[in-house]
């Protein structure tokens, strides 16, 4: 197997051999989890440093246990509580940590294209743990586990995305992810949360009936108010009778049909509580096997002699 | 080493598996990816033919526990570790197809350890080809090989590959043949009296 990335920077970048890789990985990582003792030599002495300019629990506390089931040892700085709001550009906060010698950064950020403007200036690796409504690679990468875990495959899947198609760099990724796979994508979303020119990409649809007639999966995405100064939504309540994913819509769905949700979710918004709950729901094992994906590219990038992979 | 000779060696390792372990009780086999595993089944299979009964066999995949991650490129594919039982209180064999560096054995014995704590750990070998570099030595041997540091041992088994077959691989000569290593017997050593004070 070879891995001939530096970094995780999203998708887009990856082959479909790329991407068979880290999910093969992954899912022999994921049972070191089950363990009694669920700690493994393999990254001792290395350092990562997880930079986070934007909030999060999963995504965060996900790398966090990742990084310490394979023994790396690792700081998290959360923009809130760092120099960031003292003014410091995000080169100078890179170039400080740099200087701490990591061998990975893991970063999220507002601003798309952040992780490849530190992969371009730094020497660690980067991993995108999420830039703007650009990508989400490593949710992509979960999403897809999760999906092959239960259907035994991803090409010729049918996955509806439904949701704040604009806000969101889950989608983006997803699709990306999902149609290298060979999986049918279908989008849907209110006309003012679906970008400009993503038809090119996939088909679109308005009424959420028609985005989940059939399918394999639904992703749910949420609606990313902290996103949303303007006038996108009349309210909650009419965009949950709209768009919002209930009992009788999943039944349009195909019989075993799966419920995805990258989280955090909007009860009662985007998704109803009995969906969530629900037996089609698989949100949780999303959860697990987001540890096991990030396992899986730190080990691929970390793991191997960097000097042979450069 | 052909298929015949490698079954009567497979034979002979399982005999004394059963005459060193009376009844095989309390007793499990665990081989080590790749070939360990296809070994640690035949000799489970073979115990059972010899009187005893059979050991359950487990999977051990030491690629997260090597000590030359961080030297080799690309990463080495990783099949996984399955152990479906308990190892506590047990007498683990660890089975291998060739003893060489002990660097692999050295994993293994880390890995086990983080799963339980066996009674004993012991260690089985198809081939034992000498050059030790930590102080490991085999319980079972099936074959001692004089081999040079540079030459290749490859066990082949109808499992991974199609076929049963040992082959030494003598690397290409060298203009000035490398000084013989001294191997005094090193595999046939008795092993050092059992410690017990960790007990």
């Amino acid at each position: 197997m070879s891995f001939g990335h530096r970094h995780l920077l999203g998708i887009e970048s990856l082959a479909a051999s790329d991407i068979q890789t880290i999910l093969d990985t992954a899912e022999t990582l994921r049972e070191v989890l089950d363990r009694p003792i669920k700690k493994v030599p393999t990254l001792r002495g290395k350092t990562i440093i997880n930079l986070f300019y934007e909030a999060s629990t999963r995504t965060r506390s996900s790398f966090e246990v990742a990084e310490r089931v394979l023994s790396a040892d690792s700081v998290s700085i959360a923009a809130a509580t760092s120099s960031a709001q003292k003014g410091e550009t995000l080169l100078d906060t890179a170039k400080n940590l740099e200087a701490m010698n990591p061998d990975m950064i893991v970063i999220r950020h507002a601003s798309a294209g952040a992780p490849h403007f530190l992969a371009r200036h730094c020497r660690p690796a980067i991993v995108n743990a999420g830039d703007g409504a650009h990508e989400h690679p490593t949710q992509a990468l979960l999403d897809a586990l999760t999906l092959r875990q239960r259907k035994g495959r991803l090409k010729g899947l049918r996955v509806a995305i439904v949701g704040d198609i604009l806000h969101s760099r889950v989608a983006r990724s997803n699709l990306w992810l999902l149609s290298r796979m060979g999986a049918q994508v279908v989008l849907c979303g209110p006309p003012t949360l679906i970008p400009a020119g993503i038809h090119a990409l996939a088909p679109v649809t308005h009424r959420i009936e028609e985005a989940v007639e059939g399918v394999d999966a639904i992703m749910m995405l949420r609606i990313q108010r902290e996103r949303m100064a303007g006038g996108f939504l009349p309210s909650d309540r009419e965009y949950h009778m709209r768009f919002g994913l209930t009992e009788k819509r999943v039944k349009l769905a195909k019989k075993d049909v799966i419920i995805l949700h990258p989280g955090p979710m909007n009860r009662g918004v985007e998704i109803a509580s009995e969906v969530a709950d629900g037996p089609y729901s698989v949100i949780l094992e999303q959860v697990t096997n987001g540890v096991a994906v990030r396992m899986a590219v730190l080990y691929l990038l970390l793991g191997g002699s960097a000097e042979a992979v450069a | 080493m052909d298929g015949g000779a490698l079954s009567k060696t497979l034979a002979g390792m399982a005999r004394e598996l059963v005459g060193r372990h009376p009844g095989m009780a309390g007793t499990v086999f665990i081989g080590i990816r790749s070939r360990g595993v296809p070994l640690a089944r035949r000799l489970a299979r073979l115990v059972k033919e010899a009187g005893g009964v059979e050991p359950r066999v487990g999977a051990l995949d030491i690629t997260l526990y090597r000590d030359d991650l961080t030297r080799i490129a690309p990463n080495p594919v990783m099949k996984g570790t399955d152990i479906p039982f308990s190892i506590d209180g047990q007498t683990v064999v660890l089975v291998d197809d060739v003893l060489y560096t002990g660097r692999t054995v050295r994993g293994a014995l880390d890995e086990l350890i983080d799963f339980g704590r066996p009674a004993r750990i012991e260690l089985a070998v198809l081939v034992d080809r000498g050059h030790r570099e930590l102080p490991i030595r085999a319980d079972y041997v099936g074959r001692t090989v004089a081999t040079s540091p540079d030459a290749n041992v490859q066990v082949m088994l109808r499992e991974e590959d199609g076929e049963d077959r040992v082959l030494l691989i003598d690397s290409q000569p060298r203009v000035e043949p490398p000084p013989p290593r001294a191997r005094s017997g090193a595999a046939r050593r008795r092993p050092p009296s059992r410690r017990r004070e960790r007990a």
